[in-house]
């Protein structure tokens, strides 16, 4: 086994451990992170493999959310997570689905801009109208209940058992995306991002990859947006506003792009980070604006790129 | 509706989309010449609105904050841009993206650890305070009929110093072909310093003499960028005729939004743009056509 791989297998026997070794405070606080890291998953998918920069991912992180609510009509009505999740994530896809349609027509800056002005559209429909509770959002009472027949395999009202659905949603989505980056597909999307129109010269509709691309992107995303308005207990319009579009794409960049173990390092850096800083003072997004800079300054390919970094500055000082 | 309503909507529309153009255009030019995506560029707005609220404070008159803002936010520009943007000339637009936005986060810190957090409101000037009656009932502010002729003054400042100076002609080179500007000897990295400084005064600008009329309020600054990077979609990246048309044609469209349809007007400026991409991916104007 490469170090890599046995790297892997610890950090994994670790996180199976926390919830037997840490107090309820530290089981959410990594149910948290886990769920960010699916989040940043879906958007490495974009960002770092296919080389399309979005600033609107948000979007389809929180419209699963609003999906729970708008799906259970009653809020004190339990819902069916077997009903509910795939009902959020298919919401979460069709709207990437429309959004990439539109927003694929353009390319660099643009696509940056276009993503991230849909994405606040998006915002506006649940902060201006009164869809959900309007701009201050509405409780989910009652979690999803996960029933079989009569038989529950696992309550989410359970920290713990929560942290392990959450847990296998973290490797079941690590497994996935990296066998779609070893298909045909993955190389295909790997080819957009390195020459695009060499792609379209080999008879690759790039367009349609990219929106596949996109699609899947959101959906997943979706999938993280599902258990983190289920973990918070409600969904507000600030949960797909840009503040978290941007927050996400700063994970991929922490942890580095591209190949799905920088997205996860990046969530868990980020998210404690944030918890340290705002331990600190309460002007903490001042410390983080600037280890922001610093960090993408310092760090272009990210903490997984680090051990690089330095040596490549310990050769310049050399030459010196 | 009624010919004074109109007219004072059109009024509003005119006002709004004036402001939107002096942010937008600095926006539009930075990225058409130096290719730098700025998320931090309504962080000027915002720091100019809130220098109108603390310098009026200080001198006691809002033309006196004017006359003493913007040399202060081209002195900043031009300092800002020596100190942190010309470093991400070299940066792909994901870095550019991040690091602006931490430059957000710093902004607005340091903006709510000097001020606060409050909402503050900027004294009209007296000489601009009365109202003009329109008809029995409805009356129209002066001071917003100065900050649409302010505006009108400054954007029609900007299309002279485009078109009709040498220093114009220079920024519209550097906007349609970088490079070659640089060949023919021109000293891009002046003018880059210059363009920016130019960005973030006219920005400050507006934020500044619309402070009266907005009263100033966190997170200001974000609200507009989002609005500009509309209209600098809809007119064309690198284009100032196209984001004046589309800064006129938004500010119209959400004004009378607001009027008609008050539950979606923060959605129509949205569609105008996903029409805008369908139709012209480009946008209204070609790219580089200063």
């Amino acid at each position: 086994m490469s170090r890599g791989r046995i790297a892997l297998l610890l950090a994994l026997v670790a996180l199976a451990l926390v919830p037997v070794l840490a107090g309820k405070f530290y089981v959410d606080l990594f149910a948290k992170i886990m769920i960010m890291a699916v989040f940043a998953m879906s958007l490495d998918l974009l960002v770092g493999v296919t080389g399309l920069v979005s600033l609107g991912h948000a979007a389809f992180f929180g419209v699963a959310g609003y999906a729970i609510v708008l799906s259970a009509g009653d809020p004190y009505a339990a819902v069916s997570l077997w009903t509910s999740l795939p009902l959020a994530v298919a919401a979460s896809a069709l709207l990437a689905l429309a959004i990439g349609a539109l927003a694929l027509r353009t390319r660099g800056v643009y696509f940056i801009m276009v993503t991230l002005a849909f994405s606040q559209m998006v915002y506006f429909v649940f902060h201006d109208t009164k869809i959900a509770g309007g701009s201050d959002g509405t409780y989910i009472y009652v979690k999803p209940v996960a029933r079989i027949g009569t038989w529950a395999p696992f309550s989410l009202e359970d920290g713990k058992h929560f942290y392990y659905v959450v847990l296998a949603l973290l490797i079941l989505t690590f497994v996935l995306l990296r066998a779609l980056l070893a298909s045909r597909f993955g190389h295909a999307l790997r080819g957009i991002r390195s020459n695009e129109q060499r792609m379209r010269a080999l008879g690759f509709n790039t367009y349609a990859y990219k929106l596949a691309a996109f699609a899947i992107a959101g959906a997943v995303a979706g999938l993280a947006g599902y258990f983190a308005a289920i973990q918070f207990g409600f969904v507000n319009p600030e949960m797909l506003a840009w503040h978290q579009s941007a927050n996400v794409l700063l994970m991929l960049i922490l942890g580095g792009l591209g190949n799905l173990v920088g997205a996860i390092t990046g969530a868990f850096a980020f998210v404690l980070l944030q918890d340290g800083f705002e331990s600190l003072t309460k002007h903490w997004l001042v410390l983080m604006g600037a280890f922001v800079i610093a960090a993408v300054m310092l760090l272009p390919g990210g903490l997984t790129r680090a051990g690089d970094a330095w040596r490549a500055w310990r050769e310049r000082a050399g030459d010196a | 509706m009624d010919v004074q309503t109109f007219l004072i909507q059109v009024l509003n529309s005119v006002q709004y989309g004036l402001l939107l153009f002096l942010v937008a255009s600095g926006l539009t030019l930075i990225f058409g010449i130096m290719g730098v995506i700025n998320l931090a560029h309504g962080s000027f707005y915002m720091l100019g609105a809130y220098a109108a609220f603390v310098l009026s404070g200080l001198t006691g008159s809002l033309f006196g904050a004017i006359a003493l803002g913007v040399p202060l936010a081209v002195a900043f520009g031009y300092l800002l841009e020596w100190a942190f943007f010309s470093f991400l000339y070299r940066r792909d637009h994901l870095q550019q993206v991040l690091l602006t936005y931490g430059l957000i986060l710093v902004f607005e810190q340091l903006r709510s650890i000097a001020v606060g957090d409050d909402v503050h409101g900027v004294p009209v000037p007296a000489a601009l305070s009365a109202s003009i009656p329109l008809g029995t009932t409805m009356s129209y502010p002066v001071y917003n009929l100065f900050v649409s002729c302010a505006c009108l003054a400054v954007a029609a400042l900007l299309f002279v110093l485009l078109r009709r100076t040498r220093l114009g002609m220079r920024i519209r080179a550097g906007a349609s072909n970088r490079e070659m500007t640089r060949s023919l000897g021109i000293d891009i990295e002046l003018l880059f310093r210059v363009v920016f400084a130019l960005g973030v005064a006219l920005a400050a600008f507006a934020g500044m003499v619309n402070a009266p009329a907005s009263s100033v309020y966190p997170g200001m600054g974000n609200q507009v960028l989002i609005v500009c990077f509309v209209v600098v979609v809809i007119g064309g990246i690198g284009s100032v005729t196209g984001a004046l048309v589309a800064a006129l044609l938004i500010g119209f469209i959400d004004t009378f939004g607001k009027v008609f349809l008050p539950d979606y007007s923060g959605i129509l400026l949205y569609l105008l743009m996903a029409v805008v991409l369908v139709w012209r991916p480009e946008g209204l104007f070609r790219e580089g056509a200063v």
